[in-house]
């Protein structure tokens, strides 16, 4: 099988894995109990906590681990608006193509008083800053914008957009679930007070995320019980978990530049072999403020489903933005957002790779994907009015 | 996800293609929603002698316009009229249940292009063909 779904998911690593194991069967103490036996656990959680702080450049007391990267937004999102309610504040920006897990959660808030702006993007997906300068005002209470797209790999002006917020008092939060352990991240510089990630998307289990705070940050507890995570995310830690995602996101960061050479090398090739090999098609996302690992096309007159199951039929797993994926009846928001009109958003074909996918991989998709869509093309009953 | 009997109508779909004077050319759904199915049929004294079809849409879709097509050639075209998507459903071996619009796209655009043939020949059509006909104009205007 060749997998180019590394947005939806990755394997765990080897190394990762043998770094958890000891911490099911041996080290099994709870890191809360006084006893020696706790000791190894308890260090492998404040260790885990000083790389993954070192990798993303700020202070381990920073660094709150959470189940996912969905429950890190969430918390980022209700825990700052709660606290800033008190204050008053019921506003709260964030961008037309932030991943579901911001989007619903900013929804939810809504139906408790607060109003939501939803920044447009432009036709590369990128956010402007003078339209969060222009709907940002003292009544704002957090602003949200992700880090790097998860369907079309357009990378937001982060830094930017930190500035603006801050010169109004307001926390800013990052989704930086596709950015970690893909691109470099530096919080200190960035500036952002919050910032998720999830470690299923860079070789770590799925089930494990963090969320940074910055210190001084107001924000209500997450889970309510005991004193983990400082108090503010109860729950008896997942200590082999949480030993996975710091080994997962210090390979990551070890490896970040042959990662970078190796995997936007392999995009390239794609991207430059599938605009070459198949009429009709559009790049969808930017074409240089873009994640190493992520090309995202559009293939006119044909619909992405199709597309898929053909696709699996060669043994090439990918993922699409067509409604007949979603679940739903449109197509994905992303490329709504970015101005494509319904049909030519269902006929999209998103390829993630990472470090191990191969020159060879990208060959052999190169030459069954201009089959598959004169395939689909030859049966639709658009092109045949192209045609004529 | 799908059935073998789905998967076998999608990577072979039977009937494909276009009839140059078709007797009749139905097209039901649009390209906003995803799915678009365009029949096209061969009449010979009432009797449905030829059928192709074009499918712009999800692996559902191309495989129940497929069976479709199986389903109404060398039928008369009250018999074609007849044709419920349930019986597609079931000859297909079940659908998903978020595909089962698809389904029902197949049995619209047969009557549809039942309908147009009724038109074209200057029949009157039958009230059941009328009520669809309807109901297709207005999803087209969704």
């Amino acid at each position: 099988m060749i997998y180019f779904d590394n947005a939806a998911t990755t394997g765990v690593s080897k190394e990762v894995l043998d770094a958890m194991l000891p911490y099911f069967t041996e080290n099994y103490g709870n890191p809360s109990s006084v006893y020696a036996f706790s000791d190894t656990p308890k260090e492998a959680i404040a260790e885990s906590r000083r790389r993954i702080a070192k990798c993303l450049n700020c202070d381990a007391s920073e660094i709150f681990f959470t189940a996912s990267g969905s429950e890190a937004d969430n918390w980022a999102i209700k825990g700052v608006c709660d606290a800033a309610a008190k204050n008053g504040k019921n506003k709260i920006i964030t961008s037309a193509i932030e991943h579901h897990a911001v989007l619903t959660t900013c929804e939810y808030m809504e139906k408790h008083g607060f109003e939501v702006t939803y920044l447009p993007v432009d036709e590369t997906g990128l956010v402007n800053p003078s339209d969060l300068e222009n709907a940002i005002d003292g009544q704002t209470a957090l602003v949200s914008i992700m880090y790097a797209n998860n369907e079309i790999g357009t990378i937001e002006p982060i830094k930017e957009l930190v500035e603006i917020a801050h010169k109004y008092k307001v926390p800013f939060h990052t989704d930086a679930v596709q950015a970690a352990g893909t691109i470099k991240i530096d919080i200190k510089d960035l500036g952002v007070d919050l910032l998720s990630i999830s470690g299923h998307k860079f070789h770590a289990p799925k089930g494990i995320g963090a969320l940074y705070i910055k210190k001084g940050t107001k924000i209500t507890s997450f889970i309510h019980g005991g004193m983990q995570e400082r108090g503010k995310r109860a729950g008896t830690e997942n200590v082999p978990y949480i030993v996975g995602i710091a080994t997962a996101l210090e390979n990551a960061c070890a490896n970040l530049d042959n990662y970078t050479k190796k995997v936007t090398a392999l995009r390239d090739k794609l991207i430059k072999g599938v605009m070459e090999a198949i009429p009709y098609v559009k790049l969808n996302g930017h074409t240089a403020q873009r994640l190493p690992g992520n090309a995202n096309f559009s293939f006119k007159y044909i619909e992405g489903e199709s597309l898929l199951l053909w696709l699996d039929m060669n043994g090439i797993a990918a993922s699409s933005g067509s409604a007949c994926t979603s679940g739903s009846l449109d197509p994905s928001h992303v490329l709504l957002a970015i101005g494509l009109p319904h049909e030519i958003a269902h006929g999209s074909l998103r390829i993630s790779l990472s470090y191990e996918n191969t020159e060879e991989e990208i060959d052999k998709l190169l030459e069954v994907l201009p089959q598959i869509v004169d395939r689909l093309r030859n049966m639709s009953p658009l092109y045949e009015e192209v045609l004529k | 996800m799908y059935t073998n009997e789905v998967m076998d109508h999608f990577t072979n779909p039977r009937n494909v293609g276009e009839i140059e004077n078709a007797d009749g050319i139905g097209t039901v759904g649009n390209a906003k929603c995803g799915d678009i199915m365009k029949m096209y049929l061969k009449i010979d004294n009432g009797i449905i002698t030829d059928i192709k079809f074009k499918t712009f849409g999800c692996g559902a879709a191309i495989a129940t316009s497929s069976m479709a097509t199986e389903l109404v050639k060398g039928k008369t075209v009250e018999e074609a009229l007849k044709l419920t998507n349930k019986e597609v459903i079931d000859r297909l071996g079940g659908l998903p249940p978020a595909k089962i619009h698809c389904s029902v796209l197949a049995e619209e655009s047969i009557r549809a292009a039942v309908a147009d043939y009724y038109q074209k020949t200057g029949r009157e059509l039958p009230e059941s063909l009328k009520k669809s006909l309807e109901h297709d104009n207005a999803h087209g205007e969704e």
